[in-house]
């Protein structure tokens, strides 16, 4: 791919010839033109480098035998979360699978409270009680085990913001796998019916677990899987193709035309989780390919090839990455376990404490259900 | 060294020929590697919470079975992929089918049927649970042998409505017209130590309501494929509920040959006189070694019965059980309120109520969701029931 630049006075710059998407049931997509400044840049570049280096972290913590629960990383997927994340306002609303470290990021989550929660701790930004999957922040709705239960969710996070009508919007994500859940043909017919403001992005890693989608989807080409409802295939590797198409997207919706599907091509560099065992489902020369269109050094050669800064700055921001997530990953280790009696907190909402059975009749521990 | 190639591999170099990025997160690896293994002092004193902890259990393998014919050595993955060869082999209209069964299974029970019997007759479903529990379904009710896998027991929700409406009714509705006995749906079950919210439930009381449905759940190889071959020769929808903390764990001399355990038939493992224990699965392995701790620390003597299948439950072994001892204690993972528990203790209850002399004793999870970090708290341990027999008798 080659990049055309255009060179403008106010330290940005246009990319041309991005990557074109596919589109169904539109006229036409996102144009194929990019504007970035070189803070834009930077900052793209930090949060994928963040998430990636985090994720690493959280592999090593495993093999030292300090998660528990299954953990599912993100490496490689950077540049979805943080594309998106780059053309939606905070006040905007998101949830995902159980693959959720990146987007706990890119919704507000301190790395610090992300590890922290992995490793289940208190600090955590779930008080540990949610593990690896389960991380929450204001508009970002988790973190869901469940494969493909967070979309009808999400259908209905958009009927709220329709009916309160405060212009946000809804990005429901889930992965190719759930796109063969029933459940989401539900959300799919009803968003459309009522012109929900949802954008249904599915990123499409190309495996479920271990099962390759071609095999398990009699229609590969997920963003024209909701016949009625608009959609478009974006290169999911390129940070700057998923900011467009998202803010498209974004438009889309808020201009009352109802839900758009966004089907983000991308990879993970790892196992499914990080307890999977399976020898070899994919081929080396697969991970490779991928491996050789990492959205990080993507977007970080797109910048210097544009003259907004040098490698060493990248250098700079990278030790500086490094250290903050050191110092979390210290945290995480180091801080303490939720109280016992935590055990049984928020099961309902509840005033006074509740009792909660359990063990045997005498053992009962008092329950409080209260948002502080 | 395998960190570092992982790392080399996900760190090539940028589209710019003078970047080189792998420098970049590999050196990090390096030195925080280092830093990790330097935990700090009060880190190290806690490590039985925060470490992924031993199993709250010891398994205790079965007698080597002599009536069926020569043995080998299995664990309990390796007998469910037995019963499921002898299955294959010997019902030509038998088809396995699930999410990623094609590799040999996420817990590798299906191991080699693929290459063996050939991919129209074990072959991937899309992820789509009810999806794959209506086809199971439609093939029962076809007149071939369906053998449905759901990924863990936690993901069974999106097929409830085909289990107990469809699957559990059809024989009933159709006046014996129709019937789906053919099928039998399997799935790895219970708490497994690092499971959390959703890799760690034991859903049989919700499946327990439903009449039409049988539910076993074994505790070993020996068990699992001997039961596991009669619920898929039952003529009656089976659901086969696997302790995935036992898959590898458990081992035992296995019969290679087909052969079936009755269903609807408690075991009991060990006679006793002043209490009856009940459990099934995994949690049998805890009321064995409880069973000793009561007898070496209290004198007190336990029954302990294996209960096997859940659905129709065999009333007459417990109550009669329990007329002997006159005490009774029934423990699972599943919460306490509503689990199958409950059941037995009112059936029980009914029945003997005069011999009972003390009230009967649940020990069961507490009432919340299946909790990350704190599951040594919340499972039933071997303690929590010691000291449910000791108030027992004590009443």
């Amino acid at each position: 791919m080659c990049i055309h630049l255009m060179f403008s006075p106010s330290n940005c710059i246009h990319f041309n010839a991005l990557t074109k998407c596919d589109v169904h049931g539109l006229e036409e997509g996102p144009a194929d033109t990019s504007v970035l400044t070189r803070d834009q840049g930077l900052g793209l570049y930090r949060s994928m480098q963040t998430i990636r280096c985090m994720e690493q972290h959280v592999d090593l913590l495993y093999r030292q035998k300090l998660i528990l629960g299954p953990c599912h990383l993100y490496i490689g997927q950077e540049a979805c979360a943080v594309g998106i994340e780059a053309s939606i306002d905070k006040a905007d609303h998101l949830i995902t699978s159980y693959r959720s470290h990146g987007f706990s990021f890119t919704r507000g989550v301190s790395v610090r409270e992300i590890l922290a929660e992995i490793t289940g701790r208190r600090g955590g930004v779930s008080k540990g009680r949610g593990g690896p999957m389960h991380m929450y922040a204001p508009n970002f709705y988790g973190g869901n085990g469940i494969v493909g239960s967070q979309v009808p969710l999400g259908a209905g996070v958009a009927l709220a913001c329709q009916y309160r009508g405060n212009d946000q919007i809804c990005v429901a994500v889930y992965g190719d796998g759930a796109a063969n859940q029933g459940q989401l043909f539900e959300a799919y017919n009803m968003a459309a019916l009522w012109k929900l403001p949802i954008i249904f992005v599915c990123e499409n890693n190309r495996y479920a677990k271990w099962t390759p989608m071609q095999r398990v989807s009699a229609c590969t080409d997920l963003y024209k899987r909701a016949d009625y409802i608009p959609g478009l295939r974006v290169d999911g590797m390129d940070v700057l193709c998923v900011r467009e198409a998202s803010k498209f997207a974004k438009d889309h919706c808020q201009s009352g035309k109802g839900p758009i599907i966004l089907e983000l091509q991308t990879y993970r560099f790892h196992r499914h989780g990080t307890a999977d065992r399976h020898p070899s489902y994919r081929n080396e020369a697969e991970v490779q390919e991928y491996s050789n269109k990492d959205p990080i050094s993507r977007l970080a050669g797109q910048v210097i090839h544009a003259n907004m800064t040098s490698a060493q700055e990248f250098e700079e921001i990278d030790m500086e990455i490094r250290k903050e997530v050191e110092e979390a990953s210290q945290f995480a280790i180091t801080d303490q376990e939720p109280p016992l009696h935590d055990l049984c907190n928020y099961v309902y909402h509840n005033s006074p404490p509740l009792k909660i059975r359990g063990i045997h009749r005498w053992a009962t521990l008092v329950s409080i259900g209260n948002t502080l | 060294i395998t960190i570092m190639a992982a790392a080399a591999r996900f760190f090539v170099r940028g589209a710019h020929p003078k970047l080189s990025f792998s420098g970049v997160c590999a050196s990090a690896q390096r030195s925080l590697g280092a830093g990790l293994l330097k935990l700090s002092p009060s880190c190290a004193s806690r490590t039985k919470t925060h470490k992924r902890h031993a199993a709250h259990f010891t398994f205790q393998p079965d007698p080597v079975p002599t009536q069926y014919g020569p043995t080998q050595k299995m664990n309990l993955f390796q007998s469910v992929t037995s019963a499921l060869d002898n299955t294959l082999a010997s019902d030509p209209t038998a088809v396995i089918f699930g999410e990623d069964v094609a590799f040999g299974g996420v817990f590798r029970c299906t191991v080699g049927l693929r290459d063996k019997y050939g991919k129209d007759r074990v072959f991937n479903t899309p992820l789509c649970e009810q999806g794959i529990v209506g086809f199971g379904i439609g093939v029962a009710v076809a007149g071939a042998t369906a053998i449905a896998e759901i990924q863990f027991a936690d993901y069974i929700y999106p097929a409830f409505d085909q289990i107990v409406n469809e699957a559990a009714k059809y024989r009933y509705r159709s006046g014996n017209m129709f019937d789906c006995g053919n099928l039998t749906i399997r799935a790895p079950w219970g708490c497994v130590g690092h499971g959390s919210l959703y890799h760690s439930q034991s859903p049989e009381a919700f499946f327990a309501h439903c009449p039409g449905l049988k539910i076993v759940i074994p505790r070993g190889p020996v068990q699992a494929k001997g039961l596991l071959l009669s619920c898929i020769s039952d003529k009656n929808p089976c659901i086969f509920f696997e302790p995935k903390i036992l898959y590898r764990a458990a081992v035992e001399q296995v019969p290679v040959d087909a052969y079936t355990i009755p269903l609807s038939q408690a075991e009991v493992l060990q006679e006793g006189s002043d209490v009856t224990l009940v459990a099934w699965g995994t949690q049998i392995h805890v009321m064995k070694e409880v069973a000793n701790m009561a007898q070496e620390k209290l004198g007190v003597s336990c029954e302990v019965i294996d209960l096997q299948t859940i659905l129709p439950w065999d009333i007459d072994t417990v109550c009669k059980s329990v007329a002997k001892t006159g005490r009774l204690l029934i423990s699972h993972e599943a919460p306490v309120t509503g689990g199958f528990a409950a059941e037995i203790s009112s059936t029980v209850q009914e029945e003997c109520f005069l011999n009972l002399e003390a009230p009967i004793s649940r020990v069961c999870g507490y009432d919340t969701p299946f909790p990350h970090i704190f599951e040594p708290f919340y499972i039933p341990d071997k303690w929590k029931c010691l000291e449910a027999i000791k108030k027992m008798i004590n009443y």
